[in-house]
């Protein structure tokens, strides 16, 4: 493989070498079964209580309401499914916001098929979610509030605290989809008064197909898989040892260098935004200035398409997303962006460059040149950067 | 996800740019992925095409089929031009993703759109073209 600049780091991570070195023994040397008596399946049942302690360290919560999964969307689905399933004498309506994760959305789809009736809240032009709109929907039957704490497009970051309050105040569950945020910004289910809240080990350079679901105590969840005893009857399934021992690690390297990674990888975010702002013309910032994820940058470009952009990067040695319709093999633009305003044919323009510690000044610098030129190419292939041109000149004459 | 020659076509395209005074120009687009594309013709007394040229706001797909287009209705008459079928472009790029195959339809269309042009600014009616239409998402 030719060496690559990785600017993706919000769809994956590179696992940390350490963490790798940590999860190593759990494969070959004890893998016994976490559930059985001998003391080689000890050692591993010790080693998931460790990650449990880490991973729930990151945001303040008990070991104890923990449970491990298979990552963010199966955390998703289940705190969805069974926070509505086990509160509906009380009600069958849910509140969640326009721009969740396919994960939380499709779900709370399927439960509309169930006879449950959901409430999509709107953003602002920042990605932000209406307090006050979440005040008046709640309804006597709200059973559930599901809202990320930070978008995977464009970063935004929502204010947790304040609906934790709310939810609170009016005895609504409230569960979080901290996929993107846990690990990299301060969360604290205490503070934040969360009951519910879903993380994934493989976005803070841990292993993919490992997560967890955060269960308030005192929360009643329904299991979601039946069949064993695991995660304190709750999930049933051997646990995947390696995964969690890795979980454990990178959630304590994430806690650990969260502060410096912060300031370290916004200064490079609003870096590479500013250079990209002044230097290539019609680029537009999606998400907030600063309520946005610390290694975030999101971008439209007008008179241009996401996927021509993103297949020239990749020619050019670099990996990075877009929300752009044709990459994600629907059609449709991405609803994170209708969601704030941008019209079609500009959500169609949108670039996602996602920060590690691994990316440098230079990195973004060399990102930026070779981004300046496919930009300045694809708009020359444009008929819609040729009307534009057409009609500046147009109203320049009549004036 | 995409053939060789998709790639090399979208990477290289042929006969990107603007005809100066095109004898016909067209433009179509598909809604619901928001691509466009702009298809210039210069045709010669005999109903010739001595050029093709694009532009194109689109996928990977959308430029490499626009670019093969050009090439493959360049020194043909009026009416070889319109046996350049999305399946015929399809064909000489080596096939397309399921989900791309519409993109070659915007190419198709964005021909008969120019060539739709073309009979109208000479009053001449091309046996075989229909009206073009202007979001292609109505031919699906
Ligand atoms: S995705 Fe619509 S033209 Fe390619």
């Amino acid at each position: 493989m030719k060496p690559f600049l990785y600017l993706d780091n919000a769809a994956t991570t590179q696992m940390d070498p350490e963490v790798f070195e940590s999860m190593k023994p759990y494969f070959m040397e004890y893998y016994g079964n976490p559930s059985s008596i001998y003391q080689v399946a000890q050692e591993c049942r010790r080693a998931i209580e460790d990650a449990r302690q880490e991973v729930a360290a990151v945001i303040g919560a008990r070991p104890e309401e923990i449970y491990f999964t298979s990552g963010g969307s199966e955390s998703d689905n289940w705190a969805i499914q069974a926070a509505a399933q086990a509160n509906r004498k009380k009600g069958k309506h849910i509140i969640t916001s326009k721009i969740e994760h396919h994960a939380v959305l499709h779900t709370c789809a399927y439960l509309e098929t169930q006879g449950y009736e959901v409430t999509y809240l709107d953003v602002d032009e920042y990605g932000i979610v209406d307090l006050a709109q979440l005040r008046e929907s709640i309804r006597p039957d709200t059973v559930l509030i599901s809202v990320m704490a930070a978008n995977n497009e464009i970063g935004s970051i929502q204010p947790i605290a304040e609906i934790g309050k709310i939810a609170r105040e009016y005895g609504v569950l409230f569960h979080t989809d901290a996929v993107q945020a846990y690990g990299h910004i301060p969360l604290d289910v205490e503070a934040m008064q969360i009951d519910l809240l879903s993380a994934s080990a493989h976005k803070i350079h841990g292993p993919k197909g490992v997560g967890m679901l955060y269960i308030r105590k005192g929360v009643k969840l329904m299991p979601l898989m039946h069949g064993g005893a695991q995660e304190r009857r709750k999930r049933a399934g051997t646990h995947n040892v390696p995964g969690i021992v890795g979980f454990g690690a990178a959630a304590r390297r994430a806690q650990a260098g969260m502060q410096e990674a912060m300031e370290r990888q916004s200064r490079l975010r609003d870096y590479v935004i500013g250079r990209i702002e002044t230097e290539i013309p019609f680029a537009i910032l999606n998400g907030h200035r600063t309520k946005r994820l610390p290694n975030n940058a999101h971008i439209c470009f007008r008179f241009i398409e996401g996927e021509s952009m993103l297949i020239l990067l990749d020619e050019a040695g670099i990996c990075a997303s877009s929300g752009s319709a044709c990459t994600s093999g629907s059609l449709d633009p991405s609803h994170v962006l209708l969601a704030i305003g941008r019209p079609h044919e500009i959500a169609h323009g949108s670039l996602r460059l996602t920060l590690s510690d691994a990316v440098t000044k230079e990195d973004l610098d060399g990102a930026v040149e070779a981004l300046k030129g496919i930009v300045a190419r694809l708009r020359d292939m444009s008929p819609l950067y040729e009307d534009y041109l057409k009609k500046q000149q147009e109203d320049a004459y009549v004036q | 996800m995409y053939s060789e020659k998709v790639m090399d076509h979208f990477k290289n395209p042929r006969n990107m740019g603007e005809i100066e005074n095109p004898q016909g120009v067209g433009t179509v687009g598909n809604a619901k992925c928001g691509d466009i594309m702009r298809m210039y013709l210069d045709i010669d007394e005999d109903g010739v095409i001595r050029e093709a040229k694009f532009k194109t706001f689109g996928c990977g797909a959308a430029i490499a089929t626009s670019s093969m287009a050009t090439e493959l209705v360049t020194g043909k008459t009026v009416k070889e031009a319109l046996l350049v079928t999305n399946r015929a472009v399809m064909e000489a790029l080596d096939g397309l993703p399921p989900a791309k195959v519409h993109c070659s339809l915007l190419a198709e269309e964005a021909i008969h759109a120019a060539l739709w042009d073309y009979a109208n600014r000479h009053g001449i009616v091309i046996e075989g073209l229909k009206e073009p239409v202007e979001d292609i998402e109505e031919l699906e």
